[in-house]
């Protein structure tokens, strides 16, 4: 693909990907080359190992970054993901691990001390553990938050909020409550995947039902199944027709017979003042 | 603060153990909300934890619940000091996975602003820097500079700060005709004289030295190892600079010199930071002088919205339009971590799309992080006010270290 971007370009990535494949040798589980970017998979338990080995003979002396990633529907459902620098070659990997909530994934603060903060991190928003990091604290969350807010399963509105109580004359933490609605938008169209089924769009993916013997008809017309879509079909099932019609044309006769019913109300309108009534 | 006596065992006398402070979370010399407790022998810094976190807004989340398009205004409000510096990361991390290329006067409209925004960051730093350690006055000139630069960004944009102005695919809007001209009359008649100004009250400063010449000295080896970038790495000694080595947009076109240090102090950092903002000036003049007319986004109508006048004539403009302030555009699925020299140093973007509107996780690597990290390390054995210097030297915004 020819690139046509003008992102950061730096040296070829020409048979890098060869060379470091061959180097991590068993550790390496996948390695790919998407986008102009290196990305190696390497197992869990030598992940320590192998970026050593990127660093120490490969010369990917900085590690910029740690960053977590949550694919819930996976078994291992985290990735983790290490972004290396060399500075000397001029060249960036990705460096990707998988694991899941229980497993922990060896630290690497042994290779760089800027480790410590980033699998901090990875651990306060994702619940990823680092088996040998000596800090493993919350970071950037509030002081006993509980949960990691970055994954999948949790909401977007977060479950408690904060405020000041006059009352107490400190800060309180409630259950979320909003104003309105959290609105979230599907602007995706609906033959691209959307999730959900349109109305009318179920008719056409479950088989119609056989059509029911005319003298049962009238009986299940009324009955509570909930599975059978409602439907009217002929002017017996809904009352209407031209008898109806002409009942609907007459004019009233003025008459309202749920008015001058025996157990109806008395009319709001009349009903004498309060103390007059019952209540007195 | 809590201490307590005791006595020696040895001499009888009264011995001070360590005691611990809070520093900040609100603290003049902070820069936001940084709270470090500290732990010191007498006035002698031991350890320092620093809390980070305390603007903690959970943007990256946010993102992943945003089309691309309405993403970016979030990377304004990280770092809100140089906000143009964070959204070019994030809008060339979405071009390297769509792959489109972007017009070539966008792109020197792009590294123009972003020199500019270079610029009005580090007169906020410089200027605060140097108030941190006693002094009030180049803080007040700097910011008449800065002012200026915030007048150039809502020309160009309508906003002063958050601009929101480059876009997946060129920027927002081309700018006002006589913008560039006045911008080039801006670098001589006041950039100069008034930088120039302000630091020839601090540069030799007997006082300012003191504070700064050997505090927090790092080798080159500590700093690849404490993973610094921009003005930190280069303070220590390392030309690294990815304007130069990994060059995005024009850079390869632009004629700079990259600022070393030569011992990794807290002065040296400063001084790179002053030389950065004239070689900035030097970029700035080099796009003006070179800029090409043409258009300022890409024509890829899947990804850019046309143009307004279009609308008014075509029904696929207007369709397009519509498509792509609600749907927004799609990304190919894949991974990228771009990451661009901000004026803080080194800005990345890790990128995972799903071949969705959506972003499917945008981390973003902020680059205070890694040098708030080396507090504890820097600042064992200083003085309590050192850590201000070297605080000011890390030049440590919070929306962006928190995110």
């Amino acid at each position: 693909m020819t690139v046509l971007h003008s992102a950061p370009r730096w040296s070829s990535n020409e048979g890098v990907k060869e060379v470091l494949s061959a180097a991590l040798g068993a550790m390496l589980v996948k390695a790919d080359e998407e986008h102009g970017e290196i990305l190696l998979t390497v197992a869990r338990d030598s992940v320590e190992d192998a970026l050593r080995v990127l660093r120490d003979e490969h010369e990917y002396q900085q590690l910029m970054d740690i960053a977590g990633v949550d694919y819930p529907q996976r078994a291992e459902r985290f990735d983790v993901c290490y972004c290396l620098l060399s500075v000397t070659k001029n060249h960036r990997v990705i460096v990707k691990v998988a694991t899941d909530e229980a497993t922990p994934v060896p630290t690497v603060t042994t290779l760089w001390p800027n480790a410590g903060w980033y699998e901090r991190e990875v651990y306060d928003m994702f619940g990823v553990l680092f088996s040998g990091n000596p800090d493993l604290r919350r970071i950037l969350t509030d002081y006993g938050f509980q949960g990691h807010p970055f994954r999948k399963d949790f909401p977007l509105t977060g479950y408690v909020e904060l405020r000041y109580s006059e009352e107490d004359k400190r800060v309180v933490y409630e259950p979320v409550q909003l104003a309105q609605d959290l609105r979230q938008f599907d602007f995706m169209s609906p033959w691209e995947g959307a999730d959900y089924v349109l109305p009318g769009d179920e008719k056409a993916v479950t088989p119609p039902p056989a059509p029911a013997p005319v003298a049962t008809a009238p009986e299940t017309k009324g009955s509570a199944s909930v599975d059978k879509p409602k439907t009217t079909d002929s002017k017996a099932d809904t009352g209407a027709g031209e008898k109806a019609n002409d009942a609907a044309a007459k004019p009233s006769d003025g008459n309202d017979s749920a008015v001058n019913a025996p157990d109806a109300p008395k009319s709001t309108e009349d009903r004498p003042a309060k103390n007059d009534g019952e209540g007195a | 603060m809590s201490f307590s006596l005791e006595e020696s065992p040895t001499t009888g006398d009264e011995v001070i153990t360590n005691y611990t402070i809070n520093f900040g979370p609100q603290h003049p010399a902070a820069h936001g909300v940084l709270r470090m407790v500290m732990e010191l022998d007498g006035e002698i810094i031991e350890r320092i934890d620093p809390h980070v976190g305390l603007l903690h807004r959970g943007t990256e989340k946010l993102i992943e619940h945003k089309t691309y398009l309405q993403a970016l205004p979030y990377f304004d409000r990280l770092d809100y000091c140089s906000p143009l510096g964070m959204e070019h990361s994030y809008v060339l991390a979405v071009e390297k996975l769509l792959n489109i290329e972007v017009p070539l006067r966008a792109q020197y409209l792009r590294v123009l602003f972003a020199e500019l925004t270079r610029i009005c960051n580090h007169m906020l730093n410089l200027g605060s820097h140097v108030m941190d350690v006693g002094a009030m006055t180049p803080n007040l000139w700097m910011f008449e500079i800065r002012e200026d630069c915030l007048n150039f960004f809502e020309r160009a944009s309508g906003a002063r700060m958050h601009s929101a102005w480059f876009r997946p695919g060129g920027v927002h809007q081309d700018v006002p005709l006589k913008l560039l001209t006045d911008m080039a009359d801006w670098i001589d008649e006041r950039l100069f004289p008034l930088f120039e100004d302000a630091m020839s009250l601090v540069v030799d400063n007997r006082i300012f030295k003191q504070r700064n010449v050997d505090i927090a000295v790092v080798s080159k080896e500590d700093a690849l190892r404490w993973g610094f970038s921009g003005p930190m790495i280069r303070g220590s000694g390392i030309p690294w600079d990815l304007r130069k080595s990994q060059p995005y947009d024009v850079y390869d076109r632009m004629e700079f010199d990259i600022p070393v240090g030569t011992s990794g102090d807290c002065y040296d950092r400063f001084m790179v930071r002053v030389e950065e903002v004239r070689q900035s000036a030097r970029i700035m003049k080099q796009c003006i002088a070179q800029m090409p007319e043409g258009p300022i986004a890409s024509t890829d109508r899947k990804v850019v919205p046309p143009k307004r006048a279009e609308m008014k004539q075509s029904m696929e403009a207007l369709i397009h339009h519509f498509k792509l302030y609600t749907e927004g555009f799609h990304v190919p699925a894949g991974e990228v971590y771009v990451a661009t020299e901000s004026p803080k140093g080194e800005f990345g973007v890790y990128l995972v799309s799903d071949g969705s509107n959506k972003p499917y996780r945008c981390k973003i690597r902020p680059t205070a992080f890694s040098h708030l990290q080396a507090m504890d390390f820097m600042c064992k054995g200083h003085m309590l006010p050192d850590a201000t210097a070297i605080l000011g030297a890390i030049d440590v915004v919070f929306g962006e270290c928190d995110r």
